[in-house]
């Protein structure tokens, strides 16, 4: 037991034995009690947890051991569907939140995690998705510390909602900002884009699509560790999520006031996120992903960071994709493989609806 | 990607490039201005775009973008009537994605859908028969919206809902017909064009015989094209063929998608349920004789306008639009007063600001650093402008 954990407290175990959710179930009493027991305690299933109190309690000086800031992020999951190729809400809303902290240089510790689940959802369901919540922060080391648990009536909330909000801890001298980024650093991405994006359109039904692509959702803190062990002055790291590429490479540019230019020929993308842009008529660089970064490095370090990217499995299609320039500001200028230019301006709106 | 990279080689279009470089100074010309080769298709000039294939092509060709997107030529007073249609009680109001932020007079699609008007999208017409199917007491109305592309497949929708008696689906039809706009635009005086690259899409159904009196009539050529950047690229290499050998012929480059005869079924799908209307409304262009067609009375019991109250205002196009202008190629789209400025993607007043075929919107999204440049000091301008 670790100097911060609190004593196990000892009381009988709520059991579910509905087989859908009710409004009951978050009326407060028993039946409330049951469901977070059962289906919550059971599966995340750890000292901070099980008292059940209105909070979870850390001791700051062993916080204080890790670093010298907290880093703190919140984020909503209502992905449609629920369970997708290469992951599900579950697993999106914990490593989601991880790799926002992550992106800070942060080692994540602690999630809280909210659910609004619609009236009448498949118990069995929603007990898969919390054991999928609870694989994915064993396997990434974070534990869920915290969480509350809303019904709402048939129609007032799409199956289920999931939020999480997550507490990690940055290393000391780790300074990692969107406003870093320098002439002459490179561009890195740690590998294929658009893989989630494409997996949550192919799995719509309505789009009958049949192209084998799997989520790229993972969690990307060892990876942060592996480039900052390589680099400790990593200038920005930004996940890629919604808008995809584009829209963090826009953001960083602006926010430093440099153009970022990258090239076409050199951008990862896979053949079967390729096919299903061409028919969609959709830009990869635009997709979602759930599991990729975009890293602003010196220019000098940039091969060091890309083979420590290399080595582990999530960064093992890292590549450098661009470098930064100074003009024209704030801009994203992509070559093509023509040979021409275009600017990569951030979308105006929705690309596609709901899919992170 | 197999089939496609083929045809986005570069060093293929630099061959292709040097091929045209070389050409275009044997083009007999009169004129001191480049030469002008309109592209009709909207998929062309976005292709265009996202290629960069105007910086690669010699200074002495201009490209000039056609009416041929069918987001962007939708009049405003028929996005109203959508919108009228949309927020009838008991409707489901399906529409392809790229409609829902076309400009109403009010407002668009997507905010009648916040605003509690069952809007939804779909990717084929065919999606909003099944809606109708598992809906049986709404009624579901399908927005179709497009050239002879994309009217097979409503017709035979309309004919499966008939075939299935299916009484809760109608049809708002809206779709339109290239060939008598493109004579509008060669009868427009102060055009100057000297050749055409011809629809992809709408050729696969309708084949290469209507072109002809483009090339008869108007002494034009017209090559018609696929949509990789080498098919433009070869394309515009055969119009100007025919320009330096003084021919005028209908030309297909397009030949493993495009027979020369069409697509019989598909034309007989479309003339079972549709017919001409006397005229249609164009954003942009203004009224156009045989330009859009309607349902045959015999289907009238699904056809929206006739099932529904459709309000069928007329509503002018905003006055500071040149949009016409920039059809007929008169004006580059940076020229116009409001480009960049009034009209963004964001808040497009003109047609061709509205879907990213659009020339403007393509001009705005894809214009390259030095636009950029240029619109940047535009805002700063304007901003300035509203301070004071």
């Amino acid at each position: 037991m670790r100097a911060d954990e609190p004593h196990l407290f000892r009381r009988p175990r709520g059991k579910l034995r509905d087989t859908r959710i009710t409004l009951a179930h978050g009326a407060g009493g028993k039946a409330m009690r049951d469901l977070i027991d059962d289906v919550f305690v059971g599966a995340f299933g750890n000292a901070w947890l099980a008292p059940l109190e209105d909070q979870a309690r850390f001791s700051l000086a062993a916080l204080a051991i890790g670093g010298d800031r907290l880093a703190f992020t919140t984020d909503s999951y209502v992905v449609d569907p629920l369970i997708f190729p290469g992951g599900d809400i579950g697993s999106l809303a914990v490593n989601g939140t991880i790799n926002d902290l992550a992106v800070s240089g942060a080692r994540p510790l602690y999630l809280s995690c909210g659910v609004i689940i619609e009236e009448g959802f498949d118990v069995e369901l929603l007990r898969a998705i919390a054991q999928s919540m609870a694989r994915t922060a064993l396997a990434a080391g974070v534990q869920i510390v915290t969480g509350d648990t809303k019904v709402v009536q048939r129609g007032a909330a799409d199956k289920l909602f999931i939020n999480t909000t997550g507490i990690g801890v940055i290393p000391c001298g780790v300074e990692i900002a969107a406003t870093r980024a320098r002439v002459g650093d490179a561009i890195i991405v740690n590998g294929t884009l658009g893989d989630h994006g494409a997996a949550i359109l192919a799995a719509r039904k309505d789009l009958a699509l049949s192209a084998p692509i799997e989520s790229d959702c993972q969690p990307l803190h060892e990876l942060v560790r592996a480039m900052l062990a390589a680099c400790p002055d990593i200038h920005c790291l930004r996940d890629a999520t919604r808008g995809g590429l584009a829209t963090v490479l826009n953001e960083l540019a602006q926010s430093s006031g440099v153009c970022m230019r990258i090239e076409e020929q050199r951008l990862p993308v896979r053949e079967t996120v390729k096919g299903v842009c061409e028919i969609l008529g959709l830009d990869p660089v635009y997709i979602a992903n759930e599991g990729k970064l975009a890293a602003i490095v010196p220019g000098v370090a940039a091969m060091q960071v890309v083979e420590a990217m290399r080595a582990l499995p999530c960064g093992r299609d890292a590549a450098v994709i661009g470098e930064v320039a100074a003009a024209p500001e704030g801009m994203v200028v992509l070559q093509t493989i023509f040979g021409g230019e275009r600017v990569v301006d951030m979308l105006v709106g929705e690309q596609l609806p709901r899919i992170c | 990607m197999k089939y496609v990279d083929e045809f986005r080689d570069p060093h293929k279009a630099r061959v292709l490039v040097n091929a045209i470089g070389a050409l275009v100074s044997k083009v007999p010309t009169t004129k001191s201005r480049p030469l002008q080769l309109m592209e009709v298709c909207g998929g062309h000039t976005h292709s265009i775009f996202r290629y960069g294939i105007e910086k690669l092509l010699p200074d002495a060709i201009e490209l000039v973008h056609g009416p041929g997107c069918p987001v962007c030529v939708l009049p405003m007073g028929r996005v109203d009537d959508c919108l009228a249609l949309a927020e009838q009680p008991n409707v489901i109001f399906t529409t392809f994605g790229d409609a829902m932020r076309v400009p109403g007079s009010k407002k668009n699609l997507l905010q009648a859908k916040a605003d509690g008007a069952d809007v939804r999208m779909v990717y084929s017409p065919m999606d909003a028969l099944t809606l109708a199917r598992q809906n049986p007491d709404k009624e579901v109305i399908f927005f179709g919206l497009g050239f002879e592309t994309t009217m097979p497949s409503t017709a035979l929708t309309v004919l499966q809902a008939e075939r299935e008696n299916i009484r809760n689906f109608a049809l708002f039809c809206n779709h339109i017909t290239i060939i008598p706009t493109v004579k509008a635009i060669l009868d427009s005086p102060e055009v100057t064009l000297d050749g055409f690259l011809g629809p992809g899409h709408v050729s696969m159904v309708i084949g290469t015989a209507p072109y002809d009196f483009i090339a008869r009539h108007y002494r034009k050529p017209i090559v018609i094209a696929g949509f990789e950047p080498l098919d433009i690229l070869q394309s515009i290499w055969m119009v100007l063929k025919q320009l330096a050998e003084r021919r005028c012929e209908v030309e297909n480059q397009y030949q493993r998608v495009v027979p020369d005869a069409g697509n019989e079924q598909a034309l007989a799908a479309v003339s079972t349920v549709f017919e001409l209307r006397e005229f249609f409304e164009w954003r942009g262009l203004g009224s156009i004789d045989h330009s859009g067609v309607r349902m045959r009375k015999e289907y009238a019991r699904f056809d929206a306008e006739r099932k529904f109250a459709v309000p069928n205002v007329k509503i002018a196009d905003p006055k500071s639009c040149q949009c016409g202008e920039v059809l007929k190629g008169a004006i580059k789209p940076w020229q116009c007063k409001v480009f960049g400025r009034a009209c963004t993607p964001e808040t497009p007043l003109g047609a061709l600001m509205v879907s990213s075929e659009g020339a403007c919107a393509a001009y705005f999204n894809y214009g390259g650093v030095d636009l950029a440049k240029m619109l940047r000091v535009r805002m700063e301008e304007t901003e300035a402008e509203h301070a004071r």
